[in-house]
Parts: C-alpha cells; sequence; structure tokens
C-alpha cells in the first residue's frame, strides 16, 4: 500500500509540474530530473568505488561517518549511564535536574556552542551530535530501568546474582525495547543534528552540499540532497527496525505477541 | 514529570494492572515539593557550578572557550538586560508561537476527517511515512529558494515541521475513540457535529496535547536553524551563531544558550502544566503521570 502512494505521488508531481506556469516550475523539478542529478552528482563513478563518485565518496561518507559516531557515542553512554540511574534513585534525583535543563535546550544552539569549544572540524560535529541525542536514549533507559519487574529482580537476588550481574541480565534485557525505542528517537534527531552543523559549520557533507547548492542557486542540486537524506533516514531506520526485532525477538515470543 | 517521549501515545500501566503485574508504580515529581528528592537535585545542580567555578578559575582550562559559571551568570543577567538581546529572543518566539498555532489549526481538523475516513486514512498514513524522513530542517535551503521573504518562509516552515506529529496523533487518536460511547451517542439520535464536539473531541483532545508538546520542540528548531542559516536581523540563533564567531565570547554563548535552554524548559513545563490541569480526567483514568 505504502509504495502505492509513493508511486502514486511521483507520477503526479512528474506530470503536474508540466501543467504549471514557468515561473513556479524551476523550483519544483520533475522527479526525473531530480534522479538524474543524482546520478550524475554521486552514482556515476568507477565501478571499483561502488560507482560513487569522489563527490559522493566526499561528502556522504563523512557525514554517515561523523552521524553514526556521535549516536553510537550518545547510544552507549546513554544506555549504559541511564541503567545504573534507573536502578539508583538518589543519584537519579541528584543529576535530575542538569538532565531535564540539558534536554531542553534547543538542539541547534548546540552548534556555536561547541564550535566555541572545539571549533571547526569533526569533533565538534560528533560532539553536538552526541551531546544532543544522547537524551532520548537516557531519559527512556531511565524509565525502563525503573519499571523493571521485581519479581524477577527478587529471583535473581535470590540466586545470588550480584548487582552488576542483574543489570546485565535481568535488568537490561527487560529495558531494551524502551531503549530501542528512545535509539529510535535519537537516530532522527541526529540527522538533524548532522545537517544543521553541516550547513553552518563545515567544508564538506551532505549538509554543506545542501546549502552550498542553495547558495549557487542550483535548485536541482537542493532537491538531491533534499531526496538523498530522506533515503538516508529510512535506510538507517529501517536497519535499525530490523536489528531491533531480531534482538527483541525472545521478548515477543515471551510475551506471547506477534 | 515523567520521561516518556510522545510519538504514538504510550500504552500504559494503571495503578489496577501496576498491582496485578507486580511492577514498581510510577512516581509523581511535584517539583514544588522541599523534600529530600529537591535537595539531592538542588545538591548536585550546586556541586555542577562549583566544580565548573573551580576548573574555571584555577585557569586549568582556557578561559576564552570555558568560562565559569560565575561569568556566565553574569552575562546571562546582562544579556536579560539587553533589549536587542530580547528583541531577538521576541522574533524567534514569534516565529515559534505563529507556527505551532498554525500547525494547529490545520492539523486537528484535517487529523480529524482523515482519521475517520479508513481509506484515505490509511492511504494519508502512507504519505505520512514517506515524507517523515526528511528532516524538515533540510527543507530550509529549499524553502530559502522559493520564498523571498525569510520572516514569512521561518513561520510557515515551522508550521510545515509541526504539522505532522500532531497530524499523527490526531489521527491516531480518531481511531481510538471508545467505540461505545459513539453507539450510545447515535442512539440518542445526536447529530454529527453534536457527536464530534461532545464525543470525538474531548477523547482525542489528550493526545493531541501531547503530539503538541511534540510539535512545539520542532517549531522552536526551525526558525532558530534558519536564522543560523540564512542569516537576517534578528533571533536568538543568529545572535549565538555571530558571538561564536568572535574571539573572547564564550561566555555570551554559553549565557545565550543557557538562557535558550531556559525559554525550552519553560515552554516545556507550561505545556505539561497545561496538559495536566486541562486532562486531569483523561490521566486519572489511565493512571499515568503526564
Amino acid at each position: 500500500m505504502r509504495w502505492l502512494v509513493f508511486a502514486a505521488v511521483l507520477v503526479v508531481w512528474q506530470f503536474a509540474v508540466r501543467a504549471v506556469s514557468s515561473g513556479r516550475q524551476m523550483d519544483f523539478p520533475p522527479p526525473s530530473a531530480i534522479a538524474q542529478r543524482m546520478a550524475q552528482l554521486w552514482f556515476s563513478g568507477p565501478a571499483d568505488h561502488l560507482f560513487l563518485t569522489p563527490e559522493a565518496t566526499g561528502n556522504i561518507l563523512p557525514s554517515v561517518a561523523r552521524l553514526l559516531t556521535g549516536w553510537g557515542l550518545a547510544a552507549v553512554a546513554g544506555v549504559s549511564v541511564g541503567l545504573v540511574l534507573g536502578r539508583w534513585p538518589a543519584a537519579l534525583d541528584v543529576v535530575d535536574p542538569v538532565i531535564q535543563f540539558s534536554r531542553a535546550i534547543p538542539p541547534p544552539t548546540l552548534v556555536p556552542l561547541f564550535i566555541v569549544l572545539f571549533k571547526l572540524g569533526t569533533t565538534m560535529h560528533v560532539a553536538v551530535i552526541a551531546f544532543g541525542v544522547v537524551w532520548p536514549v537516557l531519559l527512556n533507559t531511565i524509565e525502563g530501568a525503573r519499571s523493571v519487574d521485581p519479581v524477577q529482580l527478587d529471583t535473581a537476588r535470590s540466586f545470588h546474582l550480584t548487582a552488576a550481574q542483574r543489570l546485565g541480565w535481568v535488568v537490561l534485557p527487560a529495558t531494551a525495547p524502551k531503549i530501542f525505542a528512545g535509539l529510535r528517537i535519537s537516530l532522527s534527531l541526529a540527522v538533524i543534528l548532522m545537517v544543521i552543523s553541516e550547513m553552518v559549520g563545515s567544508t564538506n557533507g551532505i549538509g554543506f552540499s545542501l546549502i552550498s547548492a542553495q547558495q549557487n542557486f542550483q535548485v536541482t542540486d537542493v532537491w538531491a540532497a533534499i531526496v538523498l537524506l530522506g533515503i538516508l533516514g529510512y535506510l538507517l531506520n529501517t536497519a535499525l527496525l530490523w536489528t531491533e526485532h531480531r534482538v527483541l525477538a525472545w521478548h515477543q515470543s515471551t510475551r506471547g505477541l506477534d | 514529570m515523567s520521561r516518556s517521549f510522545a510519538g504514538a501515545p504510550a500504552a500504559q500501566q494503571g495503578p489496577a494492572q501496576a498491582r496485578e503485574t507486580g511492577a514498581a508504580p510510577r512516581r509523581r515529581f511535584p517539583l514544588r515539593l522541599l523534600g529530600p528528592r529537591f535537595r539531592r537535585g538542588l545538591a548536585g545542580v550546586a556541586f555542577l557550578l562549583l566544580i565548573g567555578e573551580v576548573i574555571g578559575r584555577a585557569g586549568l582550562v582556557d578561559r576564552s572557550f570555558l568560562p565559569p559559571p560565575s561569568a556566565v551568570l553574569a552575562r546571562v543577567v546582562g544579556l536579560l538586560g539587553n533589549s536587542a538581546f530580547r528583541t531577538d529572543v521576541a522574533v524567534t518566539l514569534q516565529a515559534w508561537a505563529a507556527g505551532l498555532l498554525l500547525a494547529l489549526v490545520c492539523a486537528v481538523p484535517v487529523g480529524l476527517l482523515l482519521g475517520s475516513l479508513p481509506i484515505v486514512s490509511s492511504a494519508a498514513r502512507a504519505l505520512v511515512e514517506f515524507l517523515r524522513p526528511i528532516p524538515s530542517v533540510a527543507l530550509i535551503p529549499l524553502a530559502l529558494l522559493v520564498f523571498a521573504d525569510q520572516g514569512q518562509m521561518e513561520f510557515l516552515l515551522a508550521a510545515y515541521g509541526a504539522f505532522w506529529p500532531i497530524l499523527i496523533n490526531t489521527m491516531y487518536s480518531v481511531g481510538e475513540v471508545d467505540p461505545m460511547a459513539l453507539e450510545v451517542a447515535r442512539s440518542f439520535g445526536l447529530g454529527r457535529f453534536v457527536i464530534l464536539t461532545r464525543v470525538v473531541l474531548p477523547s482525542v483532545a489528550p493526545f493531541v496535547a501531547t503530539g503538541t508538546r511534540v510539535a512545539s520542540a520542532i517549531a522552536l528548531i526551525i526558525p532558530i536553524s534558519t536564522e543560523m542559516i540564512a542569516g537576517g536581523d534578528h533571533g536568538i540563533g543568529i545572535f549565538v551563531l555571530t558571538a561564536s564567531g568572535v574571539s573572547g565570547q564564550a561566555d555570551v554563548v554559553f549565557a545565550a544558550v543557557a538562557i535558550a535552554g531556559a525559554i525550552g524548559y519553560l515552554i516545556d513545563l507550561i505545556l505539561r502544566r497545561a496538559e495536566r490541569r486541562l486532562f486531569r480526567w483523561h490521566f486519572a483514568r489511565l493512571g499515568v503521570n503526564p
């Protein structure tokens, strides 16, 4: 159904563009032109480079690398700290105001802040993404760790599992669904932050190609970058969902779901 | 305050179910309680500020890029007294409010309509899924090319970004309206419009409110990002970006970000409080905290 609608939209768009007056026509190129430009810019390279042009390897790869590094760091930090805080209420009370304030900071304002701290460069990008994106993971993990079934924990205690073992074998698996939910939110936020930080403070990357295309009035290039971002976001989300499905398969079967 | 995230409305355990499964009941976080929780939180903040102060003053870190909290706080006070800065804040907040309002006004009726027509609803959902991966901020350069007036463009794009979460939540919650309630209303011979206002809207409203909170964050991100990308005369975004480019203004940047954070926090707090007040009956029934 989904793909039917998608295809329908593309077809309508392709023909609607021809019908509109030529003034606006420039701003909304037909899908065929966009696809062509994308192939031209990024996918017409030599076969031994996976058909990627230097333009592609110079922009797409750094962007994705920054994105995944920042998100990965946030995931590791968020989950590990979240598990501990979730089970240690006193510590959570101490840190909570700081967390609540930090997560309320509008993510774009973090870019100039980290430019001041780290100057322009990869560290800045990764730091912006990691700091901006850790909150959904952290908070969801805390939430999940707080509400682990006490019966399971008591059972673990009666089997003389240490606190660390309980954390790894009981709390973590029980919290996994919430963690994945947080990871998904973080991922889409990470894409946003990657784009913003590259549009403002970078000389390469998808965000940078987006903004330089705009500054050069290359409308089709702008659309190409937008579509690329959409595809990237979709692929990453699908990959995460697939991983979630695999990892949580035992969980859903024990709960008698799907 | 709970920390669950609005996306699809979460299915929480009510107190009755909690007793059954033996899960720990969820705690409330009353801010005003001067009990141990508040004291611990205060201690945490104080400790952090103290550490920052010591590091800053001991010269362990270059002051020009990590100023001590006292300098930042002094600068915060200075900025709040500065009318130019206040104008910047006002301009950004105006775009946020206008965008959010427009999104609400458009998304709720459309959501109600689409949510109640099954075929259209699934087509619409498919369309939303297709548009979702494209971050609204990526559309800023495109919008800059299409729109001449930046102010207009900011608020329209903010409205676009805020539209989707509200629409999704509205559509979802229309499907969740208690069919029994609808049947009863119909059997009393109530007309379509009355059913809409008396049954559907109150049922849908709490979910719309949750979606609005998410939308509010987006509606704030977009104007700030636009200002940073496109420049312009006024706005928090351009203010912070400009300050970051001038050396020796680190305390200004930190102070402005702190103020932005405080604004974000206040907006979220007000929305949550309003949600809890207005929809007390909804949360009481579910036994959850907003």
